[in-house]
């Protein structure tokens, strides 16, 4: 180990490692603050100036339709703006004291901005979270924020033909990529294909307009399904007849995704078809389980709905932690990387990101244990 | 022998015990029902509280030549780390706040700022010390493997020691806390204990060069001139806190009437009785806001024993609740003032360190240990029958069984003294 990352060490698992000179200081600094980072003294200054979690604050909410709203967001230290258009980003939301953790597409175009981020959320009917963040958050709010990740993104340079296919919130990712090669004055020849119940449903209905006025090559077909019914694949042809050429990029429903998954592969395009699936996924609380996966012993078992997690890990041979058996220990506690579990004892549920007690949870569901 | 049978000790049947369990599962839902942004608010300022206590104190400590700023910052440090240790670090990595889902204020992140690594001490003290709380012989922390503090423990010569081993176990009490759980980590990862290079042992040599080199030399070394006095301010706020720590554990278990268990309990043991056991070998301190504050609200000790997971901020409220379930089933809420209830801890530690035969007492009717034979003497035990009180219909149970025996107790000793005025 050279010097240099033996000053960085403590640090080294802050967000932003890759800033070195930050983390040289910030590794320094730390044989003075241990067991704490110098950004634990930092935040109580300002709640950005910390890359020992990303995190943000929301700077304005904007009405988008009826049922969305667009969170703009300055990310405090740490956070990487050089982004792919069409990524999505963890955001983490304080409501009564508890934090819940949710991805979107970012909207924002990467590397402009302002060094702002935004993200554009759509109320879901069942979704407490999603409506809490289109009616409810206040502005100034601090976040806390995953890095953007994903594979539904626009390459650089883009492709030369691109068909876009969306519906509802599926339209986020795309807005992204359309609004970076605007902004880069680079916009080739693309189609877009956007589905939503009504007119006044139709997110960011101004900005495609203009967008389209200013690029010839950008065409807009924005559907309206409850006056003009679903928009059928059949009659891409006429859309769009070269659409088996395009690179395409298809954001909606799960049902539409299947069917556009199955048109491709009938045609034999598959490989020039980009999807993006963002169906929250729900608890299973009929108490029957689910299959259970250990990642990192890359074993998985089948659970019912009365056997903890603890119990279903040793029973598949996975060497779990445990404790106590009984819930007050917290010896047992691992992350849950997706799925929903339930607390046993009360019926709280657990979902994806957070830490769980195997010893008094059971599947709800599909889950999988980072253990 | 301490408690074999904990309803026969508790003068209370299964039903009886299982009915208390349900009680006791209520005030638990209650309270996990209704955390939210008033908890998260309070445990936000409490980090920001002591944070900047600790920024304070070692900003004024940089004026530490002079008498004045030496003695302030030293004070705001020694409050800063008594806060870290007890109402942050303890509560903390029990999962106190792991509801609220904020990966900073978490149990399986959380470092403080003491000799060992959070990790042993998660492990002996959340799990040992919290599942088999004072079963003799696995509940290590019935005295640490140092002093003797039943006598169910054979006494040896070398507890002789034991006033001298108990002043330097309090004086350097974050040290004798990482050894304890350095050796429980060392049992659990199978690893022998003179290997000296084992995970535990590395994990444990790096956390002191962190905290030594931080306390004793970095800082020093930074306020130039001043190093000497610095380090003195150091060395002092870590035996504060040290002294303040051993003392609150002290006086939460082992003050007369916080019970002792044997292994046979355990066994057969229910959850209900698991409760009541927490409930038997705990002891509360009176405190107000304040005093509870510093002791990390574990001057409810019977709540954190009972609910060691739900957050210390609400044990005020839960006492109440607690308390009257006591009062309701006519068991013992053992709470008393810091200083008697340290001088009767300090009464049995000099007092085990003599040899049996010196002791009057028996192990099954002694201040510190007894069990539901020490009833068998004074024929003081309620009967079944006598459950109820018939005048008031409240129930008798072990209080009532114990004030019973007390007063039994000094009946024999004045008759022994007087026997011609009996007669």
């Amino acid at each position: 180990m050279g010097l240099k990352s033996w000053i960085e060490a403590p640090a080294a698992r802050v967000a932003g490692s890759n800033r070195s000179v930050a983390n040289l200081v910030r590794g320094a600094v730390t044989r003075l603050t241990t067991p704490l980072l110098p950004d634990d003294y930092l935040h109580l200054v300002n709640p950005l100036w910390s890359a020992r979690e990303l995190r943000g604050r929301i700077v304005e909410v904007r009405p988008e339709t009826a049922d969305s709203a667009t969170l703009v967001i300055k990310p405090g230290w740490g956070f990487d703006f050089d982004y792919q258009p069409g990524q999505y980003i963890g955001i983490g939301i304080p409501v009564e004291g508890r934090w819940h953790w949710r991805s979107y597409s970012l909207t924002s175009a990467p590397n402009v901005d302002h060094r702002l981020i935004s993200i554009t959320v759509k109320a879901m009917p069942e979704g407490f979270l999603s409506s809490h963040l289109v009616t409810g958050v206040p502005s100034g709010t601090v976040v806390r924020l995953a890095a953007p990740t994903g594979n539904f993104a626009l390459p650089e340079p883009p492709p030369e033909k691109i068909l876009f296919l969306t519906a509802g919130s599926g339209i986020t990712p795309v807005m992204s990529m359309l609004r970076t090669m605007d902004r880069r004055g680079d916009l080739p020849d693309v189609v877009h294909v956007h589905s939503a119940p009504t007119e006044d449903a139709v997110m960011f209905a101004d900005e495609l307009e203009r967008l389209s006025a200013a690029h010839p090559s950008l065409r807009c077909h924005v559907r309206h399904t409850r006056s003009q019914g679903k928009f059928e694949l059949a009659s891409l042809d006429e859309v769009c007849p070269d659409w088996r050429e395009r690179q395409t990029w298809a954001c909606g429903p799960l049902a539409m995704l299947d069917e556009i998954e199955q048109t491709w592969e009938r045609e034999g395009i598959a490989p020039r078809l980009h999807l993006e699936r963002f169906a929250v996924s729900r608890a299973d609380l009929s108490g029957a389980g689910g299959t259970v996966t250990f990642g990192r012993a890359g074993k998985a078992v089948e659970a019912d709905g009365a056997t903890t997690l603890l119990e279903a890990g040793e029973k598949a041979g996975v060497l779990m932690p445990f404790g106590c058996r009984m819930g007050i220990c917290q010896t047992c506690v691992v992350p849950l990387a997706s799925g929903h579990a339930v607390d046993l004892r009360n019926g709280k549920e657990h979902s994806e990101g957070e830490r769980i007690q195997t010893c008094i949870s059971a599947a709800a569901g599909d889950c999988t244990l980072d253990v | 022998m301490a408690i074999t049978d904990i309803n026969e000790f508790a003068h209370l049947t299964d039903n009886d015990i299982e009915a208390l369990g349900r009680e006791l599962d209520e005030i638990r839902r209650d309270v996990e029902e209704s955390r939210g942004h008033r908890d998260a608010r309070y445990i936000r300022r409490v980090i920001r509280l002591q944070r900047s206590l600790e920024l304070g104190g070692r900003a004024v400590l940089f004026g530490s030549r002079r008498r004045p700023a030496w003695v302030a910052g030293t004070a705001m440090l020694s409050l800063a780390k008594i806060i870290e240790n007890m109402e942050l670090g303890h509560n903390v990595m029990h999962g106190q706040w792991d509801w609220m889902n904020d990966p900073e204020i978490h149990s399986t992140t959380w470092e403080w700022d003491q000799t060992g690594p959070s990790e042993h001490w998660k492990r002996a003290h959340n799990y040992s010390h919290h599942t088999y709380t004072n079963i003799v012989g696995m509940d290590d922390d019935v005295g640490f493997g140092i002093l003797r503090m039943t006598r169910d423990e054979k006494w040896r010569p070398i507890n002789l020691l034991q006033p001298v081993a108990n002043v330097i176990l309090a004086a350097g009490f974050e040290w004798g806390i990482a050894l304890h759980d350095l050796k429980a980590q060392k049992v659990l990862e199978g690893v022998d204990p003179m290997q000296w290079n084992s995970a535990p042992n590395k994990e444990f040599a790096i956390k002191i060069a962190r905290q030594v080199g931080k306390d004793f030399v970095l800082f020093p070394a930074l306020t130039g001139r001043a190093w000497k006095h610095t380090l003195t301010a150091n060395a002092t706020a870590n035996l504060v806190r040290n002294l303040w720590a051993y003392a609150v554990i002290f006086c939460g278990h082992f003050p007369d009437g916080a019970e002792k268990f044997t292994a046979e309990q355990f066994e057969t043991e229910t959850r209900a009785q698991w409760y009541l056991r927490q409930m038997l070998g705990s002891a509360n301190i009176d405190a107000g806001p304040v005093m509870g504050f510093l002791t990390g609200n574990l001057s409810y000790q019977i709540e954190h024993h009972l609910f060691p997971d739900l957050p210390s901020n609400r044990y005020p409220e839960m006492a109440v609740r607690v308390r009257a379930l006591c009062d309701k089933y006519d068991l013992p809420y053992t709470t008393g003032p810091l200083s008697r209830q340290y001088l009767l801890a300090l009464r049995t530690i000099h007092k085990l360190a003599l040899p049996d035969r010196l002791l009057k007492r028996t192990s099954h009717d002694a201040p510190e240990t007894s069990s539901e034979r020490k009833f068998d003497a004074t024929g003081s035990r309620i009967g079944e029958a006598l459950r109820v009180d018939p005048d008031t219909g409240r129930r008798r149970g072990l209080l009532s069984a114990l004030r019973a025996h007390a007063d039994a107790r000094v009946q024999r000793r004045r008759a022994g003294r007087r026997p011609a005025e009996v007669i």
